[in-house]
């Protein structure tokens, strides 16, 4: 009875228009930050710097957003200081070739400590958090009104739109130009890429620039669109996430949408879970949910993965 | 070697400290009475956070009404929690405050090493002989309260609570809550949904939409974020911690508000007076102490039914007189 009970009460979550509009609101700062460390990966450099990067882009946005009165300079701004700190790590892990686990942990580090020391500057220490009027949702005219398919994907705020159109984009860009050859080639075989004339740290630099400013532009969605404020926990792990959701992606921008989307379903699905009722079983579970399936997914899933093969190896141009 | 390098600076510790005193002992007893009192807090997060943030606005009344020097560390993490406590005692901090919920066993292995000093810290667990004190929220009551408005006030008889993680603190304002509304329309329903983290607001955020999504009507706004969702949705919310109706005077009913003022009072007064011991605080933060209240209803004062106001006050009134009392019960809330 209690399982029956249990089936009909999922099957009810499953088909509210609300659930599937949740799971986008849920996947966009993971997919904008998943494609942004998918970059930098085929590049061949792993950014760990992701949890820190989306941090100072939350406040960064946060901040210009709150002073000009306009979003899109603060999500302007996110997208600069993002690219900025992408760049650092490139500093270091291209130019000077250091272990790119140490360097881009430093990074998360360096711009968690640079958020709070500027946020205290900038704002002091407020008792309540101070807020802006965040992002509202935007219907895209004549598709929102379709039943369904309207309030779940054309009645969302612009950055998810963004986020979504950037998939087919980004895939474009890495399997459809001669700048995606390059950018791969780099990441594979950065010797041959060399031999047949490609720039390699001036490619590894430009995937650092555009990952990170789309980490920092993961941040500013959580301060300025999901939520109206910065707050210290406004991150609380996303970044770790999508370093995992890449590999579950296989490195693959169609993929990564997949990850994230699933990651946001199933995180949806266990809040909507707790507070049905029925279900009855121990809250820890439900929080579990999300990360245990991601964990049994890769392992189904992402067991023949290849990383890309000059993943975190420095590219030395003396030594061949 | 390593433990002789520990004596080594034990031993030390012990020539600069009688050291001290020796210079105290030495200045007119007149001129150490004029020192104001040096109260310092150790947080484990940044001082926005709510729990925190009260403690810290107490202490700052108490720098200008007591006359106490008031410094603070936030963001001191468990693994510095140790070192920066005994940086305040060797400084001659009279009264440490803080929360130790994550470092139970590290401030009271520190606080027996300064006798002298007075500790008063936020825990879940009981005081420790000869100089640790402890305090909680012990909300309850307005949280009770509170329950009973969103009882009166659900037009879906469902109610629910977003709340950090199932622990005893939480558990026992969720619980109130509940029991508050369940005592004045028994036919309402409480659903409780955990985040898993005592500060992600945008994803208190999301659960308390899901909870609406799923019919609740009015909203206890345990973590931060959920007034936000209650916003935006257009359904009523109750604050947490500290009166939040400014966050959104048209959703905002009324806050369950925490007032660390009679708790920080004591405890400076037990030590200006030389007489701190280890014990029990918890005590002042109940409503007939003036610890915990319910906030004004500000916007809502003309839009709330009278009989329920009058409702909400006789319970007020009772609790106050101590005709009235609200259970603890720190057992996991479940969904209805």
């Amino acid at each position: 009875m209690a399982g029956r009970r249990a089936i009909s009460a999922l099957w009810d979550l499953l088909l509210q228009v609300g659930f599937f509009a949740a799971v986008l609101r849920v996947a966009t700062p993971l997919l904008l930050a998943t494609l942004g460390e998918l970059l930098c990966e085929r590049a061949g450099v792993l950014n760990l710097g992701i949890e820190g990067i989306m941090l100072l882009g939350a406040m960064t946005g946060f901040s210009v957003a709150y002073f000009t009165g306009e979003l899109w300079l603060g999500i302007l701004a996110a997208l600069l200081v993002g690219a900025l700190f992408g760049l650092l790590l490139g500093l270091l892990t291209v130019s000077l070739g250091l272990s790119q686990h140490v360097a881009g942990l430093g990074i998360t580090m360096l711009c968690t400590g640079l958020s709070f020391y500027a946020y205290r500057l900038i704002f002091g220490q407020p008792g309540q958090p101070p807020h802006i009027e965040p992002f509202q949702t935007l219907p895209v005219p004549g598709l929102a009104e379709l039943p369904w398919l309207g309030p779940v994907l054309f009645d969302q705020v612009p950055l998810v739109y963004l986020a979504l159109l950037l998939v087919p984009l980004l895939a474009f860009l890495l399997y459809r130009t001669p700048w995606g050859l390059n950018l791969r080639a780099v990441g594979e075989n950065p010797q041959a890429a060399a031999s047949a004339g490609v720039a390699v740290f001036a490619m590894r630099y430009q995937a650092l620039a555009l990952g990170g400013a789309l980490m920092g532009l993961a941040g500013a969605y959580l301060s300025l669109a999901q939520f109206n404020a910065f707050t210290f926990g406004v991150i609380s792990g996303r970044g770790w996430v999508c370093i995992a959701l890449v590999v579950l992606a296989r490195w693959d921008p169609w993929r990564a949408a997949g990850a994230a989307l699933l990651f946001g379903a199933l995180d949806a699905l266990q809040l909507r879970l707790q507070s049905s009722g029925a279900f009855g079983l121990p809250y820890p579970l439900f929080l579990m949910l999300p990360f245990l399936a991601t964990i049994l997914a890769m392992a189904l899933l992402a067991r023949s993965a290849r990383a890309p093969a000059a993943l975190l190896a420095p590219f030395r141009r003396e030594e061949r | 070697m390593g433990s002789g390098r520990m004596i080594g600076r034990r031993a030390w510790l012990g020539v600069l400290a009688s050291g001290l005193v020796g210079m105290a002992l030495a200045g007119t007893p007149a001129s150490a009475q004029d020192q104001p009192l040096k109260v310092a807090a150790v947080f484990e997060t940044p001082i926005e956070e709510p729990w925190v943030n009260q403690i810290h606005v107490a202490l700052q009344k108490a720098k200008a009404e007591l006359g106490i020097d008031y410094v603070w560390s936030e963001s001191v993490t468990a693994a510095d929690f140790a070192r920066v406590l005994r940086d305040y005692a060797e400084q001659g901090y009279g009264l440490i405050m803080g929360d130790s919920f994550g470092t139970e066993r590290i401030t009271r292995r520190v606080a027996a090493d300064y006798p002298e000093t007075a500790f008063a810290f936020g825990s879940g667990i009981g005081p420790a002989e000869p100089n640790f004190a402890v305090f909680d929220n012990w909300i309850h009551e307005p949280a009770y309260l509170a329950g009973m408005l969103a009882g009166k006030l659900t037009k879906s008889n469902t109610i629910g609570a977003v709340a950090a993680m199932p622990i005893p603190e939480v558990n026992r304002l969720c619980n109130a809550f509940c029991a508050g509304a369940k005592s004045v329309n028994p036919a309402a329903k409480c659903k409780f949904t955990f985040i898993g983290s005592f500060f992600d607001p945008p994803k208190a955020k999301e659960a308390a939409i899901a909870q609406i999504e799923a019919g609740v009507d009015v909203l206890y706004a345990e973590r931060f974020g959920v007034i936000e969702a209650a916003k935006e949705r257009g359904v009523l919310a109750i604050g947490n911690m500290s009166d939040q109706s400014e966050l959104a005077p048209d959703a905002v009913v009324t806050s369950v508000v925490w007032d660390m003022w009679p708790t920080v009072k004591q405890a400076v007064s037990l030590v200006k007076a030389g007489v701190f011991t280890a014990q029990d605080l918890g005590a002042f933060s109940y409503m007939s102490k003036g610890g915990s209240f319910l906030a004004p209803y500000h916007a809502f004062d003309g839009k709330l039914p009278a009989d329920v106001k009058a409702l909400v006050e006789a319970k007020r009134q009772e609790i106050m007189s101590g005709n009235f009392r609200v259970d603890v019960d720190e057992g996991t809330p479940q969904s209805e």
